[in-house]
């Protein structure tokens, strides 16, 4: 499990090709930029090192399951499917057009894609519903599910976890990517979610923290994490946009389209390159 | 056989199928004794007994959902839609207490919007038993279906013996041609007594119980337009998107006209009693349903033996 296959300099350079299909994705129409940069190394790190799937057990019914219930973070999620050999990068280029149904929310066409979403607050009670269903068959398979932290603002998120430590799915992960930011604003200014890790704590699930872009941290965290019965939260600390200082942290850049020399200039960026000068618009969604 | 032996029957014979409820356990009482884990009450919380299901249905497993129509079909209906819709999973949901049934509880807990709501998902079948007998006998073959159903949990023991469910296909009673009363549920009961005054007074009428308003029983329904004078329409249901919109699409895409008489909720909720106080105050008796039906097809007459220029065929306004 912990560990398997990759060295942390692999992941990390997963992890850039990843950025580099994000970034690609956000032109010509756009995507849900900065929402999927923060959980890019989360899903490279579960892909890579924790999760028990692969393209050929996708219909495996000892397979883990990983539902993205932050649907708006498919770019992210669809370039790690990618780079581990769910789907091939040319079908990324059909990214809004009518030719394939790479669109701005997942869905089950796509090969490693467990359910659709996009609706918030929905997936970790569909999760509980197969890590019951797991229960039932005394499977040894884990559940994870990504949740936003802006999310968390959704009522049904609190009374799946209400119901999900009631029935004991001690095979249940909640993965929150915390990236601080709610659409447009920080959390803390909106609705404000501190303190956090407690209120888990107090829905009786086991809680833990952890550096949502440090590989050796989440090394650390999920090898105790998954050694609990469940239910378990991971509380991922991450920065929105991560990866790329012009956009890093901006309430006005969750989602963006920008122009293809932006784009190639960001591209030089996430390399280490000048910061790109972004003209385009900033966009406020919803 | 109850409702609760089938269900009991169905998990038995069928290791798929999973009863869910959010604690309304009025009509399956010993269930949680009878099929332990396979009985799961996820509390008050319909959204995520929906949810829940989806995710059972994802791993092969077929959802019984029973909750009330109220809460079940709007609490969470978009998790209904977006979930067991979008997903066209084989999960059935069985709203108990829909239309008049929900009796002296308030508008709160009346589903007068269910049918059109859960017709309106793609994919979604809809059934409304005339009584217990008709459900208790069609359950296994929707248990079979591969496709979402809803169906409103009905009230009473058999009123009469039921033809074998089929979706789709109407029960049909009588030939009648004067009128012809479309209706589901409970509401059969007070149709059959209307039709029976009906003939007292010299009328013909036939009652078609539709089963299943999706699917519809097109053949019947369009039938029913195409031969007899009237056609009227019997619902605990808004007007808006029940059986009278379900007739009145079928209708408008064949190009038919018929006269109509719909008995259903227009911007309003029912008043609040037990259900023959209701049926009586709000106009859902036998006798009170063919009243309504004996004004129209009166006026039919009038209208027919009008002198010049009513007889020219411009219909009057009702």
């Amino acid at each position: 499990m912990i560990g398997r296959k990759r060295s942390r300099v692999e992941l990390e350079f997963q992890a850039l090709k990843v950025r580099e299909h994000i970034i690609r994705m956000a032109t010509d129409g756009g995507c849900f930029i900065g929402a999927s940069l923060s959980c890019t190394d989360l899903l490279v790190y579960l892909y890579n090192c924790v999760l028990k799937i692969s393209p050929e057990t996708i219909r495996d019914p000892a397979r883990d399951y990983f539902l993205l219930s932050k649907g708006h973070a498919v770019p992210a999620f669809y370039g790690v499917l990618v780079e581990n050999g769910f789907f091939p990068a040319e079908r990324l280029g059909a990214h809004l057009s009518v030719n394939d149904r790479i669109y701005w929310h997942p869905n089950t066409n796509i090969p490693g894609v467990e359910f659709h979403a996009g609706s918030l607050g929905h997936l970790l009670s569909v999760a509980a519903g197969v890590a019951m269903d797991i229960k039932l068959q005394r499977g040894e398979n884990n559940v994870f599910v990504l949740l936003g932290d802006g999310e968390l603002n959704e009522g049904s998120v609190w009374e799946a976890a209400l119901t999900a430590s009631a029935k004991e799915l001690a095979n249940l992960i909640v993965i929150i990517d915390r990236n601080s930011f709610q659409a447009n604003i920080e959390t803390e200014r909106l609705i404000p979610l501190e303190p956090l890790e407690n209120k888990w704590r107090a829905f009786r699930w086991n809680v833990f923290s952890t550096d949502g872009h440090s590989f050796d941290e989440m090394e650390r965290t999920f090898s105790i994490a998954l050694r609990q019965r469940g239910p378990t939260a991971i509380v991922a600390h991450t920065v929105r946009g991560k990866g790329l200082p012009s956009i890093e942290r901006r309430a006005d850049r969750w989602f963006a389209n920008f122009t293809h020399t932006e784009r190639d200039q960001l591209l030089r960026e996430l390399h280490g390159s000048k910061q790109a000068e972004l003209g385009s618009e900033s966009l406020i969604v919803r | 056989m109850t409702y609760e032996d089938m269900l009991v029957q169905i998990v038995q014979s069928d290791d798929r199928v999973i009863v869910m409820t959010a604690e309304n356990r009025a009509a399956i009482r010993a269930l949680q004794e009878r099929i332990g884990n396979r009985c799961i009450d996820v509390g008050i919380a319909e959204q995520t007994m929906i949810g829940m299901a989806t995710g059972l249905a994802l791993r092969g497993r077929i959802p019984i959902v029973h909750a009330l129509a109220a809460f079940l079909t709007m609490r969470a209906f978009e998790f209904i839609r977006t979930d067991v819709g979008i997903g066209r999973l084989p999960v059935k949901l069985i709203g108990a207490v829909p239309g008049l049934l929900s009796e002296a509880n308030g508008p709160t807990h009346q589903a007068l919007e269910d049918i059109s709501l859960l017709r309106g998902i793609p994919g979604m079948n809809v059934f409304c038993p005339a009584d217990l007998d008709d459900l208790v006998m069609s359950l296994p073959t929707i248990v079979r279906d591969p496709n979402p159903w809803y169906i409103r949990y009905p009230s009473g023991q058999g009123m009469f013996k039921h033809e074998r469910f089929i979706p789709g296909r109407a029960e049909v009673f009588g030939e009648g041609t004067d009128v012809a009363i479309l209706t589901y549920g409970h509401l059969v009961r007070e149709a059959l007594d209307a039709a029976a005054r009906l003939r007292e007074r010299g009328y013909a009428a036939r009652v078609i119980h539709v089963r299943t308003i999706k699917p519809l029983d097109t053949e019947v329904v369009l039938s029913c337009a195409l031969s007899c004078g009237i056609v009227a329409i019997v619902e605990d249901h808004f007007l808006t998107g029940g059986l009278t919109s379900a007739v009145s699409e079928l209708l408008t895409e064949r190009k038919v006209t018929v006269r109509t008489v719909p008995l259903a909720f227009r911007e309003r909720w029912f008043h609040p009693a037990l259900l023959p106080t209701v049926l009586e105050h709000e106009g859902f008796t036998g006798e009170q349903i063919a009243n309504q039906i004996c004004r129209e097809l009166q006026r039919d007459e009038e209208w027919f033996n009008a002198p010049f220029p009513n007889s020219v065929g411009i219909a009057p306004i009702l």
